[in-house]
């Protein structure tokens, strides 16, 4: 049994991708992930890997890099968050499109304007359809575990697309966690070196990137969100193979003693770990509330979700970005179109909350639950509301 | 492998009979770009990697699922060539290092149009040729934003009607000069710096077989005609290639460890630009006035060339201690001490 070492997650992030056999690695700073690229950086000046690491002038060039770099075959990761996520915005769905098996860290804060380096979702919501595996971690454990997941998951043969791991910056990123580290050798058993399908290499000239016409290009988009909804088969297996190696379990969603109750917050990354807080003191109270987590947001995990909320008369769904006139939060409305069809659909509330660093407190959470527990009794009057916000 | 020390005198042989960039490409007839990259792989030679943004070049000869390409290729996007092969260079280095690709040399090139170099992807260009990748970009240059209709580029010349410089009553199209990006590579403390132009293929394959060779970031800028664009007659390309020589509106130089030589003679005294001008329909509307600025610019611009070519030293020259020529081994070197 590994021992546990207190760690910065950031650090601990740069630490488990050290251990991931990198062949590059480019990075551009950016609060509040720049730690992560500082370390990354320590371990290469160290020599403790033997890898790139390419000091890029942008995050544009990062993931331009690293697109060549992953055509070659090389195993590549990077590191970004806000307004670099959203210079590379423009290269996200080419990655997955040419199946490069890129990994990301998301170290989560809001998009200016106003400026601001805090805490929110609104770098990743942005990036959602652009074909990226993206998963929420909710503490520096699951960051050290799904990095190393994501390697596995992206490069695999019935998989080849990118992956993100979020990261909620500060909340998370900046925080100091018990955290137990795989050992190197533990690893390389379950992640071994990246095996492409396709290379740039002369031995082998080939063409990528082409370009295509109408007749063309809709069965590629078809492609990648074929691929991109079956590799949950895969990234289900590979949770299961982390557990057997390594002990602790993997879900799309995950609940918490939401079993039979009434009422379901759902949240998605860090606060989840207040939210049960929340719950524990709710049900003392004798509420019948209970938590659901959604750790997987791409591919949208329809089957777990539906399962883990059933029988439940309300849901309140949580949102740390806006989707500015739309229905709802984007995952209000994820939530709200995957219930459509449902004879039994619960009631679905929509919070957005903890927009660019706002606290939300234990406190809050309670309130937002009594909130749907009121709107179970009259009705829902607002698709969503702004929890918590002046004017 | 080509074999180019003796081009001048052999040349015709010597030139690669295999071609790597393949017919069948969509270019328009009398491309000097198609021309030109034709020529390019050519000198490469087969143990490559390019890197291309999109643009022209791109666009005619990657239609899916055809491809005019006999060497490894990447199109990404449109300003990021030099960060693409900046990765694949990485990429290479990292995995022949690490035994899992056969140790054996592979040179990493990028390609772009002079929007795709000198407009939205200098900054690239600029970090790449910063960080010192063993990688040989070159820029095709065609004066214009040809894929997408013609519009104006910061390397489109003074005076020419483009689509959004165009020509009106009250303009005379282009008001800027080129922007000097060979002169910026240079600033970027490289290795090697070319001009180049199909119409001189020799010239232009010695440059990228030498630029090959060189271990290190390498820019070289090759004017690429454009009957499309400029509006000339396509069996006109190699000589209005060889007019912008003549007239010194584009000279043919290098500059090697920052000492600049021409590479191509030019007629003394020059030819008078509007030899060059009066082939292409982009330059009819000029007036006797806006001629002569163009002459005296040139005029002015050959000067400057001239007075680098006469009075500056290469750094060898310049250095006591030989420190400057071992800082590009040393970015090479990276932090496992691996040179090539
Ligand atoms: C970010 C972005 N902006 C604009 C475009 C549209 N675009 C594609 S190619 C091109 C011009 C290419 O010009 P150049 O680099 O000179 O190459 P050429 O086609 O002339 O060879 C433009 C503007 C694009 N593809 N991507
Ligand atoms: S527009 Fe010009 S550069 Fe483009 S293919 Fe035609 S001739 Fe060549
Ligand atoms: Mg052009």
């Amino acid at each position: 049994m590994a021992k546990r070492v207190g760690m910065e997650v950031g650090i601990a992030a740069a630490e488990a991708v050290g251990l991931c056999n990198i062949d590059v690695a480019a990075v551009y700073p950016i609060t509040p992930q720049s730690h992560i690229a500082e370390h990354l950086s320590n371990i290469v000046a160290d020599g403790r890997i033997n890898a790139e690491f390419i000091t890029v002038e942008s995050e544009h060039s990062s993931i331009s890099s690293l697109c060549g770099a992953s055509a070659t075959g090389a195993r590549t990761y990077t590191a970004t968050s806000s307004q670099g996520l959203m210079f590379m915005h423009e290269l996200l769905p080419i990655v997955s499109a040419m199946r490069l098996p890129i990994v990301m860290g998301i170290a989560n804060r809001a998009v200016s304007g106003p400026l601001s380096i805090w805490n929110d979702h609104s770098d990743i919501m942005p990036q959602r359809d652009s074909g990226w595996i993206t998963m929420f971690a909710e503490n520096g454990q699951e960051v050290v575990d799904m990095t190393i997941q994501s390697f596995k998951i992206a490069e695999h043969k019935d998989v080849m697309l990118p992956a993100s791991v979020n990261i909620d910056g500060f909340q998370l990123t900046h925080m100091v966690e018990p955290i137990e580290f795989p050992t190197q050798k533990e690893v390389n058993k379950f992640l071994p070196d990246r095996k492409p399908f396709a290379t740039l290499h002369p031995d082998k000239p080939i063409t990528m990137g082409a370009f295509a016409m109408p007749d063309r290009f809709a069965e590629v988009m078809k492609a990648k969100d074929v691929a991109i909804v079956n590799s949950k088969k895969i990234i289900l297996e590979v949770w299961k193979e982390w557990e057997k190696q390594f002990g602790r379990s993997y879900n799309p969603v995950e609940t918490y003693k939401a079993k039979d109750a009434d009422v379901l917050l759902v949240t998605m990354g860090s606060m989840g770990e207040t939210a049960e807080i929340a719950i524990d003191e709710l049900q003392k109270k004798g509420v019948s509330v209970g938590l659901v987590k959604i750790r997987l947001w791409r591919p949208f995990p329809t089957e777990e979700l539906k399962a883990a909320v059933k029988g439940a008369k309300v849901l309140a769904v949580t949102d740390r970005a806006v989707s500015f006139g739309g229905v709802s939060g984007p995952v209000g409305m994820e939530v709200k179109s995957l219930f459509y069809h449902e004879k039994d659909r619960p009631l679905i509330t929509n919070y957005i909350m903890g927009l660019g660093g706002r606290d939300v407190t234990v406190e809050d959470f309670i309130k937002m639950a009594e909130k749907a527990v009121e709107a179970e009794k009259k009705g829902i009057t607002e698709e969503y509301e702004f929890y918590g916000v002046r004017g | 492998m080509n074999i180019v020390e003796n081009f001048d005198l052999f040349a015709p042989r010597l030139v690669d009979k295999k071609e790597y960039f393949t017919s069948g490409h969509r270019s328009c007839q009398g491309c000097g770009e198609a021309l030109a990259v034709r020529l390019m792989c050519k000198a490469l030679g087969e143990d490559v990697v390019i890197s291309c943004a999109t643009g022209c070049m791109e666009i005619v000869s990657s239609m899916y699922p055809a491809t005019a390409w006999e060497v490894p290729w990447i199109h990404v996007a449109f300003e990021n060539a030099a960060a693409v092969g900046a990765g694949v260079e990485a990429g290479l280095k990292a995995l022949r290092r690490k035994g899992r690709i056969p140790d054996r040399y592979i040179k990493s090139v990028a390609m772009a149009g002079d929007g795709g170099t000198a407009d939205i992807g200098l900054q690239a260009l600029s970090g790449a040729m910063e960080r010192g990748h063993d990688m040989l970009f070159v820029c095709f240059d065609n004066e214009a934003y040809m894929n997408t209709g013609m519009q104006r580029s910061s390397q489109t010349p003074f005076g020419a009607s483009a689509t959004t410089s165009p020509a009106g009553k009250v303009s005379y199209g282009q008001k800027t000069w080129k922007k000097n990006v060979p002169e910026i590579m240079v600033a970027h403390n490289i290795p090697y710096v070319a001009t180049a132009c199909p119409s001189y293929p020799l010239d232009f394959m010695r440059k990228v077989e030498k630029a090959k060779n060189i271990k290190g970031p390498t820019y070289i800028h090759c004017l690429s005609v454009c009957p499309t664009g400029w509006r000339s007659a396509s069996n006109t390309t190699i000589k209005v290639g060889r007019l912008a020589v003549e007239t010194g509106i584009f000279p043919l130089y290098e500059v090697e460890n920052g000492k600049y030589r021409i590479t191509v003679d030019m007629p003394e005294p020059l030819r008078p630009v509007e030899d060059y001008l009066k082939l292409q329909g982009r330059f009819r509307h000029l007036k006797s006035v806006e001629i002569e600025m163009m002459q005296e610019r040139v005029d002015l611009e050959h000067r400057k060339l001239m007075n680098k070519v006469n009075n500056l030293q290469s750094w060898e020259e310049l250095e006591e201690e030989g420190a400057i020529l071992e800082v590009w081994e040393s970015v090479l070197a990276g932090s496992e001490g691996y040179i090539e």
